[in-house]
């Protein structure tokens, strides 16, 4: 069978349960694109091609034995954030370089316990911090559609792998976009799911109130079934939710027909371009054919969800960060002369540019005398944009914008002005600041470049959101544009 | 609000990070950049509200007070920088 990269998750399943190809052939062909476009793309910090073939084997032997579960043999890719037992796990950073994990996160576990073929380690920002894929110690991820601009962070390995067809699912994770604007940036569907619908457990943590784990794949339906295998309640996790997992698979073919849409006004005032104006009149349009009804809404409180979610983050990142000291592992300063040398030494040559500006924005937020002004205001500012959420889900069931102002940007571009980079976050960081589920989904491509539109619902309502875009990707052909210049690859 | 360098100097002491004098310089710009975006937040009138650290409220869920997990020592200290006899080695501390 040729052209298997094409595939999507849930075709990939179906060509193997019928027989039609073996999870060997499947992992042959990714790991041989791999070795193909990884150099230009740097999508991969780490390619575990002997393993991979390896449970491939083990897969198709226990699949011809009758014993292989539903997703046993297909493959998947792993953004480096999430710990690997005997892998190596860097979170993009110089810190970790050479960390090899002891123990699986537990989404690792989970897809390891499905039969998923682990592919590898994708690249990232570094410990998830930014939105270009510019701040990782192993160089910048380039976007497929066009090798000049950035695929969007802090996920941008997971979803530039997922829209070059090296993966056909991949991890990721979310603390104020690093899903959704990677996914939009790069022509995928990306999901945050709600704040502890998936384990944090070995996940390695940025702001542990903000983080949370998902997926990126190629349409909705993937996602659904992505979302079955890593979802569910972990002791390990003191924020993971005992709240039963839907099969969200069962539920993708609900229809649009009442759904009541709403648009929050704040999503469509001037910061958003032109041409995305009307990708998302058009993206409207679609939903209200499908006899979904739309309705004004407002979020009061966006403009000021930037600020408040950066004080929190890098609050939350300085605390979390303070355990990289040299000492138990991670990077360590050459001869040190004392231990204040180790520490400051360790840090200061461990970490990059950008993780080393929040550890200092947050440390200087949580000192002695600032503590109201910044974190405890921002934590007020929190209240108040999850009241605004509230509000909205009285009067609609999903909430629908861009994912992005703008479509990808040049490398660079952005980089030398990190509070522009900041701004980039616009429509996504209200959501992780009310903890809830969001997705985003390809929108129709702008001069040649993919665009997203999101779907945000209320809490645990990720079948939800599933079922809604895959009406629109069962409608249209959004989903299913490629990179013309990786097409005959 | 307006920091100096002695402010960054201060900071960076605290967060044990090591900065030399350029750094110390463009941290400055940063922070003060950052500030001017966080002291939007003050505009917000947040009388009476109740901060939220929980985006959804949920108590910690809390297991059952039995051993669970067995000892990981040599897993863990495989991976250290440097150990001796089961401890973690640190530059002296006490002369």
């Amino acid at each position: 069978m040729s052209d298997l990269t094409d595939l999507t998750f849930s075709q990939l399943q179906r060509a193997l349960n019928e027989g039609a190809t073996s999870s060997l052939e499947i992992t042959t062909a990714y790991l041989d694109r791999i070795s193909m476009l990884n150099s230009d793309l740097n999508v991969f910090i780490t390619v575990t091609g002997e393993n991979a073939l390896l449970s491939a084997k083990n897969a198709d032997i226990a699949r011809s034995k009758g014993i292989s579960g539903p997703f046993s043999g297909l493959p998947i890719a792993h953004k480096d954030i999430f710990c690997t037992n005997g892998v190596s796990t860097t979170c993009g950073s110089k810190m970790l370089a050479n960390f090899v994990a002891p123990y699986d996160a537990h989404v690792v576990s989970q897809c390891n316990k499905a039969g998923l073929v682990s592919l590898g380690k994708l690249n990232m920002d570094e410990f998830a911090m930014g939105s270009s894929n510019e701040n990782s110690f192993f160089g910048p991820v380039r976007n497929p559609w066009d090798s000049r601009r950035v695929p969007g962070g802090s996920s941008g390995g997971s979803a530039a792998a997922v829209a070059a067809r090296l993966t056909p699912l991949a991890t990721a994770t979310d603390t104020g976009g690093s899903i959704r604007q990677p996914a939009a940036l790069t022509g995928t569907s990306g999901l945050k799911p709600t704040y502890g619908r998936v384990s944090r457990f070995g996940m390695i943590a940025f702001a542990s109130s903000l983080d949370q784990g998902g997926l990126i794949a190629r349409t909705a339906e993937d996602i659904a079934l992505g979302l079955g295998i890593i979802a569910g309640y972990d002791q390990r996790d003191s924020t993971s939710a005992e709240e039963p997992v839907p099969s969200y698979i069962d539920t993708i073919n609900q229809k649009l027909s009442g759904l009541k849409i709403g648009l929050p006004k704040q999503f469509f005032d001037d910061r958003l371009n032109d041409s995305m104006r009307q990708v998302m009149d058009c993206v409207v349009t679609v939903f209200e054919s499908f006899g979904a009804s739309t309705v004004s809404i407002s979020l009061d409180h966006v403009a000021e969800s930037i600020p408040a979610y950066y004080v929190i983050s890098s609050a939350e990142a300085s605390s979390n960060l303070s355990r990289f000291d040299g000492v138990r592992f991670g990077y360590r300063a050459n001869q040190p002369s004392d231990l204040t040398d180790l520490y400051e030494r360790s840090r200061s040559e461990g970490f990059g540019r950008e993780a080393k500006r929040r550890i200092l924005m947050g440390t200087y937020a949580l000192s002695e005398g600032y503590y109201d002004a910044y974190y405890k205001r921002a934590q007020q500012i929190r209240r108040l944009i999850k009241q605004d959420f509230d509000r909205a889900f009285e009067a609609c069931d999903l909430l629908l914008g861009p994912t992005t102002p703008s479509t990808a940007f040049v490398l660079g571009e952005k980089s030398s002005d990190p509070v522009a980079m900041y701004l980039e976050d616009i429509y996504t960081v209200a959501t992780n600041m009310a903890g809830l589920p969001g997705g985003s989904f390809q929108a129709p491509l702008i001069d040649g470049l993919p665009s997203g539109f999101q779907l945000t619902g209320p809490a645990f309502s990720e079948g939800r959101i599933l079922s809604a875009a895959h009406q629109i990707q069962q409608a249209t052909d959004w989903h299913t544009k490629h990179p013309e210049r990786l097409r005959n690859v | 609000m307006s920091l100096i360098s002695d402010d960054v100097k201060r900071v960076a002491k605290l967060a044990r990070l090591g900065l030399t004098e350029i750094e110390t310089k463009l941290t400055l710009e940063h922070l003060n950049s950052t500030l001017i975006l966080v002291d939007q937040m003050q505009k917000v009138d947040i009388t009476g509200v109740a901060p939220l650290a929980h985006p959804l409220e949920l108590t910690q869920t809390l297991r059952a007070d039995q051993v669970d997990a067995s000892n990981q020592r040599e897993t863990y200290q495989a991976i250290a920088p440097q150990t001796a006899s089961g401890f973690y080695l640190v530059p002296r501390v006490v002369e």
